[in-house]
């Protein structure tokens, strides 16, 4: 259908559409078998029908008429945040038109991969509280529909008018579902009618992310909401639902988790445990003390004293109601699994009491008989995990130069970056660096993941100390092209000048792998240009303040 | 004219791009990563060194300070033009913040833009049939006895054509349906024999029809009817009025020149759009004149590959001369004497009434019944969803104007939706007699335009 859909011409022209049909009848099966209206049949006849229609091809788009309009979608909500700076609204265009390819032969050449800066300038722009500019929206939309890890911060940016504008193309439907920080319910005078009315009418995803940005502004009210209606929610929910829980846990929250344990659901009743657990003032925490405590003694008749363990004999109906999972994974036997279970829920200050009044360094520095040590420490490192608490996992962590790449707790890469999440930023950027410097990047990229950006600055310059002993040694450059990423995100553009000097080309060293030498050049120069660039677009944000 | 020490901006370099391809991979070079060496002089030469896959660096080479759009020179083996190198350099210089200093062009630079530039010259007297390209050279004389003889050919043509139609249309248009049905491109291949190209390329859109869909009689029917009237047009142009004659001869594909006067105003960028098909690639521009309130076309083509004029960037504003073409309502017209480097301008359209523009359509069709659109900027319109397809409604009555189909497809409807908000727009666009096609979107308050194509 190519034509307008035009109002009628008017009354005097009624006759015309019959005419027009007639000619295309005729045209369409010949003149020869359908004589064309007003005409003879005959050798005339195509003619005549070609001048009939083009006179009446020109009659009828000339009287073309505007169609009446559809009904208008209601306007978006306002976006009372100030606009992005110019300079700042064109980066953005910039980043969102780099769409990631296969660059020449899967190189990456000097040139920065721009589509990476998206979520730092995401990030920035957020943190700064600027609107994103409409036109921008469904650029923004579409990047984060292919990417799920970008759609917090899209749609956090992209605000209100995203949604509206989701309601309209099916393709952004995701932008419906999840809201985070904004929250589904714009306040307002009746805004706790909403969230009831959501609350009870809206689909499932709906409510999760409803209450997922009511616990941030109002555990309390959050958890209120729930109780409302936690008799009536299918398990699979109550077990989503009890989750958002985690967000603002503390001791108010702790009836309804005891409750919760009775729960018909087993994976519901393990959750309730595994948040108690992390209060150390709840009564399970103290059930679990008890319990751990009986299986854990100092042995002082041996020089130095050393830690006796006596794993549980059976695993109780009380241990099971508190979270206790009474069959093992296959390969592991039944008392120690229990026994991991009950110290890892039990409150770290009890070791303290129970081990001679030691602190955790002291503690974690105790031998322990019978080979239980590796079982024991693990089950403290989810511990502390569990409770957040950075003194135990600073024992158990270790000094980062410590020999054999590892503290006397931490078995694991993971763990350990996990009891580095307990530690505020600043000290995690230490001993990070320290690690590296102590170990090198080869099994530094978990734990680089888990430091703050940009980098601290001693944590910066280990990095580059560190790729610099790559190269020199002259190893390949894409074993490090994971942590070369990183660095390129996460090393603070400030530092740019300082890796001028690793640009050039050096000359290749005896033994080193060939070719290797202008790689790592080529990707330094990438480093040093995504640096030049982060710090471009962080000005670029920065500047709109001024005005 | 590009005026010395004048930097483009980056949406400026962007537009030289051949194809999206090119533009990303020269993106990626915009930056300081990859080059050194680099420099500009105010001869207005920019050049550098970009490490590549090979061992030695490519040399590039821009030149853009010449009136002749720019030249580009670059070691690398791409046929494309400008190659992503040279695209690169571009962003990097117009990127500024120092990255390409001021120097003196280095040996290596000189032999080569003087070359190109020759060749650029040449080119220009291709198929844009620059102002004098018609008549040619020698005597009066010849030149008239060389139109004569093209008339002759073209009216043979035109009666051949004539013919064509006349069997198809006794036999019935429902033989074009048939697989293997030749007609199109044979009469299309006639006509170019007969030098009247702008028939060649009406039959062969022709072809197209009887697989586009539903009502697809209704449309070959139509256009069949309309070149059947230029056919006639032509038989008879000695006894149509000079504007309307002049119409035809150019529809039929005669070279004309821009012999209006030229006109000096503000001639704001409001629109830019490049088309391809396997052989040419059409760049559009639309130009509004801030005093004259209207909109006229600039037209150049690139033919495989070929660098097309520099693009004039959307929302900028030229002080320029512009002399129209003598068809088609003066609405085509050529770029002449510019007065200052393109400058960021507030002004924009005057927008009328959906009702208001159909109205002009048809109005416009006296002039020239060949006529797919008229340019036009709607005031205060919403885009409004109509079951599968939008529209752009009036915001303070019930009238609206359906946007083309193919407009469904393309971003630019989301941008423009995303603009709106619900609330009304500003949006120029052409609007015939398939519907609106939007191409540039301004907010009710303060901003800049959006493109949207």
């Amino acid at each position: 259908m190519t034509r307008v859909d035009a109002l009628p011409p008017g009354g005097s022209a009624a006759a015309a559409p019959a005419v027009w049909e007639a000619l295309v009848t005729s045209a369409l099966l010949g003149t020869d078998r359908r004589t064309p209206p007003g005409s003879g049949h005959g050798p005339g006849a195509p003619e005549a029908l070609l001048d009939a229609a083009a006179a009446e091809t020109v009659r009828r788009r000339a009287g073309l008429r505007p169609a009446r309009a559809a009904r208008r979608p209601d306007p978006a909500p306002g976006d009372p945040r100030p606009a992005l700076p110019a300079a700042a609204a064109h980066r953005l265009t910039m980043l969102l038109a780099d769409r990631p390819g296969p660059a020449a032969g899967g190189r990456r050449g000097g040139a920065p991969d721009l589509m990476e800066l998206l979520p730092q300038w995401l990030a920035t722009a957020n943190a700064r509280g600027f609107a994103a500019p409409p036109e921008a929206l469904p650029a923004l939309l579409d990047a984060a529909r292919g990417r799920t890890d970008l759609r917090p911060a899209v749609l956090a940016f992209a605000g209100p008018r995203a949604v509206w504008l989701a309601r309209l193309n099916p393709d952004w439907r995701f932008a419906l579902r999840a809201m985070p920080g904004v929250g589904p319910v714009p306040p307002g005078s009746d805004a706790e009618e909403r969230v009831r009315r959501l609350w009870d009418e809206g689909l499932f995803a709906e409510r999760v992310a409803l209450l997922a940005a009511l616990r941030t502004r109002n555990a309390g009210g959050a958890r209120e909401l729930l109780a409302s209606t936690w008799a009536a929610e299918r398990a699979e929910d109550r077990l989503m639902f009890l989750d958002s829980l985690r967000t603002g846990l503390d001791a108010a929250d702790e009836p309804f988790l005891e409750e919760a344990l009775a729960d018909r659901s087993r994976n519901v009743r393990a959750t309730a445990a595994e948040l108690l657990s992390a209060l150390p003032g709840s009564a399970l925490a103290g059930r679990m003390a008890a319990r751990a405590v009986t299986c854990v003694s100092l042995d002082r008749a041996l020089v130095p004293p050393a830690i006796a363990v006596e794993a549980p004999h059976e695993c109780d109906a009380g241990m099971e109601r508190d979270g206790v999972v009474s069959s093992p994974p296959a390969g592991r036997g039944e008392r120690s699994w229990w026994f991991g279970q009950l110290v890892e829920a039990a409150p770290l200050r009890t070791w303290s009491a129970r081990l001679g009044g030691r602190g955790p360094e002291e503690i974690v520095a105790l031998p322990v008989s019978d080979g239980w040590g590796g079982e024991l420490h693990a089950a403290w490192c989810r511990a502390a995990v569990r409770q957040g608490d950075g003194a135990w996992a600073r024992a158990l962590l270790g000094a980062p130069t410590a020999p054999e790449a590892g503290g006397p707790g931490a078995v694991s890469l993971a763990e350990r970056a996990k009891l580095l999440g307990t530690l505020d930023a600043e000290e995690r950027a230490a001993w990070v660096a320290g690690f590296i410097a102590t170990h090198g990047l080869s099994e530094a990229f978990q734990l680089l993941g888990m430091c703050g950006v940009p980098w601290a600055v001693p944590l910066g310059r280990a990095v580059v100390d560190a790729l610099d002993i790559a190269r020199d040694a002259g190893s390949y450059p894409w074993s490090f092209s994971g942590v070369m990423g990183l660095a390129e995100r996460c090393l603070d553009p400030a530092e740019a000048g300082r890796l001028d000097a690793l640009l050039a080309t050096p000359d290749e060293p005896e033994n080193a792998s060939p070719g290797a030498g202008s790689y790592w050049a080529e990707a330094f120069q990438r480093l040093v240009t995504t640096l030049r660039l982060r710090a471009a677009m962080a000005g670029e944000l920065e500047g709109g303040r001024e005005e | 004219m590009t005026q010395q020490g004048v930097r483009w901006t980056v949406e400026q370099v962007l537009t030289l791009a051949p194809d999206a391809a090119s533009r990303e991979a020269g993106s990626r070079l915009g930056a300081a990563g990859p080059w050194s060496g680099v420099g500009s002089s105010d001869g207005g030469t920019v050049w550098g060194l970009c490490e590549g896959s090979g061992s030695e660096p490519y040399r590039t080479v821009v030149t853009v300070a010449d009136g002749t759009g720019p030249a580009f020179r670059c070691d690398c083996s791409s046929r494309k033009l400008p190659c992503k190198h040279a695209l690169g350099l571009l962003l990097l210089w117009a990127g500024g913040a120092g990255a390409v200093p001021e120097a003196e062009a280095p040996a290596w630079t000189r032999p080569w833009p003087v070359e190109r530039r020759a060749g650029a010259g040449r080119e220009r007297k291709g198929p844009a049939a620059g102002p004098h390209g018609a008549a040619g050279t020698g005597d009066p004389e010849a030149a008239r006895r060389r139109a004569e003889q093209r008339a002759g050919r073209i009216t043979a043509g035109v009666t051949d054509l004539e013919q064509r139609l006349t069997d198809l249309l006794r036999g019935g248009l429902a033989g074009a349906e048939q697989p293997g049905y030749a007609l199109w491109e044979e009469t299309a291949a006639r006509m170019v024999d007969a030098q009247a190209p702008g028939l060649a390329l009406r039959v062969r859109e022709l072809g197209a029809i009887p697989s586009s869909g539903p009502g697809w009689p209704v449309r070959l029917l139509e256009e069949c009817a309309l070149l059947h009237l230029l056919g006639r047009g032509w038989l008879h142009r000695e006894r149509l009025p000079d504007a309307l004659a002049a119409t035809v001869r150019s529809r039929v594909g005669l070279p004309t020149s821009a012999d209006g006067s030229p006109v000096r105003d503000r001639w704001l960028v409001v629109a830019r759009y490049d088309t391809a098909d396997a052989r040419l690639t059409t760049r559009r521009t639309w130009l509004y004149g801030a005093e004259e309130e209207r909109a006229v076309l600039l037209l150049s083509y690139g033919a495989g590959g070929r660098p097309l004029e520099p693009a004039l960037p959307v929302g900028l504003a030229l002080d320029a001369e512009v002399s129209a073409y003598p068809d088609t309502g003066r609405r085509r017209g050529a770029l002449g004497r510019r007065f200052g480097p393109p400058a960021p301008a507030r002004t924009r359209p005057r927008g009328v009434t959906a009702a208001r523009a159909a109205a002009d359509y048809g109005e416009t069709l006296r002039e020239d019944p060949w006529l797919e659109s008229v340019p036009v900027a709607l005031e205060r319109v919403v885009p409004v969803p109509d079951g599968d397809a939008w529209q752009l409604a009036d915001a303070d009555s019930d009238t609206a104007l359906p946007l083309t189909p193919a407009t469904g497809n393309r971003p630019g409807l989301w941008r423009l939706v995303a603009l709106s908000g619900g609330a009304p727009v500003t949006v120029f666009g052409e609007c015939g007699h398939r519907g609106f096609t939007p191409l540039t979107a301004w907010p009710t308050g303060p901003g800049p335009a959006v493109p949207l194509c």
